[in-house]
């Protein structure tokens, strides 16, 4: 990753249940990201993918708690941030995209409010501007500017998941957080949502984070991966590296679970008896 | 060539969508179109296609669970649309269904023995204690305990709950298994256990499946012969292995080449 610029460092990220503080959720889990690259966060459910994401963002659940590490973002430590401090950075300069693009948009507002509502907010666009701006995002994720006064459940989900890409990127952030974005999709409309994102990921110069539990979208969309195992990073590198020879068991248990299109290679399911004995 | 255990002719199912001002226009909806299909005895039959396609509309009317506007469905040689409400009764314990959903296809406030022992009930077999030890030979057969028969849906995971609804559909002893997307909400780790499951029983029971899924790695480990549905029709149709390396429409083309990791997948695994 040397000679570009590095945008996110996570340092030895832990997190616990505050009543359990001697349960790892997440264990020691240190990471970089760097502009106008993707890194993927791979694993099953469970494995702290997604906490992970959310402790970056300041976004945990009450019950749950950091007990260590830090996130550094452009240099800064995000964890010593105030409250306010975080709406700051929250949707303008880290955007966020989730699974359900049923469940994440307001039903009782139109796609051009709820894009629009950020750039308020954060960049204080009001009026002309503002409409000029939604329709050019719109654009930009390939909804005709006509649909802007249509509501979520007019939309399909592939529509849906687009103009939450749109309220993402609306602030032109620096980094982009995806979790799980096309898993609820269909696999053509989750192809054209993958080439999305990486066309605006390299067009806008962002750093992505894409976490998925599956390595075959892992295969298309990432540069680096980190494969994630009952809260620990198990193995990390470049995406050709990881693929081309996996060196950890789990990395290896979890390729042969994808099924293969050829259908030459046996399907496997995860032994975790065995992967027990090899991590022991 | 086996013989065909179910088999559907010209069916065709239109819905109508209200629009316009106040809904007073309709919009009329090819769900299925002119659809024939053959599903084999002991083989699976896969349905592939995108949202809307009609993929889930079609399993619902092979079972008999919506009515048709034309066509019909022969199950074991009868027409299923000519029998009697009892008769109807008595052929669906051996049509049954795994849903998608593991979340929403289970009542949340029936205990785990009683979801899978009600088609039990409902077609009287066998008496309280042998019910009993159905379910909990089906549960064990499932990758589940018999300490699981008292629990309820929601102290289980995604992929247990999907065993769950697989060991209700199975304890019937059905002859035809209808899969509507049964892993498409599972992570890739936990569809590998089910699909590895389906497989087996099907040995084992001698059922037939029709699988109905959009991800064509799934159903290329699954199925023996596959159906792709555009718009309400069957566009190509032929066996696993001519489809996938040889297609001939354009549109199975495009779902073939969605496959994510399609490319840099191949070969890299060991």
């Amino acid at each position: 990753m040397n000679g570009t610029t590095e945008l996110l460092r996570v340092d030895g990220l832990s997190i616990v249940p505050m009543a359990r503080r001697d349960m790892l959720l997440v264990n020691d889990v240190s990471f970089t990201l760097a502009a106008g690259r993707t890194t993927c966060i791979v694993g099953e459910s469970g494995s702290g993918k997604s906490l992970t994401a959310l402790a970056l963002m300041g976004l945990l659940p009450p019950a749950l708690q950091r007990l260590t590490g830090r996130v550094m973002f452009h240099g800064n430590d995000l964890t010593a941030y105030s409250s306010t401090q975080m709406q700051d950075v929250r949707g303008k300069r880290i955007g966020m995209i989730f699974q359900e693009p049923m469940t994440s948009l307001n039903p009782v507002l139109n796609v051009s409010y709820q894009i629009g509502e950020s750039l308020t907010v954060h960049l204080g666009l009001t009026g002309k501007a503002l409409q000029t701006r939604v329709a050019a995002l719109l654009e930009q994720v390939g909804i005709a500017a006509e649909r802007a006064g249509s509501y979520p459940d007019e939309l399909s989900g592939g529509q849906r998941q687009r103009v939450m890409i749109a309220m993402s990127i609306a602030c032109e952030p620096a980094m982009l957080i995806a979790d799980e974005p096309t898993t609820a999709l269909d696999v053509t409309v989750q192809a054209q949502i993958l080439a999305l994102l990486a066309e605006l990921k390299s067009r806008m110069n962002m750093g992505m984070l894409f976490i998925t539990h599956d390595f075959g979208v892992v295969a298309d969309i990432a540069d680096d991966v980190a494969v994630m195992f009952r809260g620990q990073i198990v193995e990390m590198g470049a995406v050709d590296k990881v693929l081309g020879s996996p060196q950890h068991p789990y990395t290896r248990a979890l390729l042969d679970c994808v099924p293969d299109v050829e259908g030459k290679k046996p399907l496997k399911p995860i032994d975790y008896a065995w992967l027990n004995e090899v991590a022991a | 060539m086996s013989e065909c255990i179910l088999s559907a002719r010209g069916l065709s199912k239109t819905y109508r969508q209200r629009s316009g001002r106040f809904g007073f226009g309709a919009n009329v909806i090819k769900a299925l179109d002119n659809v024939s299909i053959d599903l084999k005895q002991g083989a699976t039959l896969g349905i592939v296609g995108e949202s809307g396609s009609g993929k889930s509309t079609l399993a619902r009317c092979l079972l008999q669970l919506l009515p048709l506007d034309a066509g019909e469905v022969q199950f074991e040689g009868r027409n299923l649309a000519l029998l009697s409400g009892a008769q109807l009764r008595i052929a669906r314990r051996h049509l049954q269904m795994v849903f998608q959903d593991p979340f929403a296809s289970l009542n949340p406030r029936m205990k785990v023995a009683e979801i899978v022992g009600e088609g039990l009930v409902i077609h009287g077999l066998g008496d309280a204690d042998e019910r009993r030890e159905k379910i909990k030979r089906m549960l064990q057969r499932v990758g589940l305990s018999v300490e699981d028969m008292d629990k309820f849906p929601h102290q289980f995971s995604g992929g247990q709950r999907q065993r769950i609804g697989i060991a209700r559909a199975l304890v019937l002893e059905p002859k035809v298994v209808v899969c509507d997307e049964p892993v498409s909400a599972l992570d890739v780790s936990i569809q590998a256990q089910i699909l590895l499951l389906l497989k087996e029983l099907q040995q084992e029971m001698g059922l037939s499946y029709l699988f109905i899924s959009h991800d064509l790695r799934v159903v290329r480990h699954i199925a023996d012969e596959v159906a792709v549905m555009h718009c309400g029709r069957v566009v190509e149709q032929g066996t696993v292995e001519a489809i996938y390396a040889h297609p001939h429409v354009e549109y199975t083309q495009n779902l073939l080449n969605a496959i994510p990791g399609r490319h840099r997948l191949a070969g890299a695994t060991v």
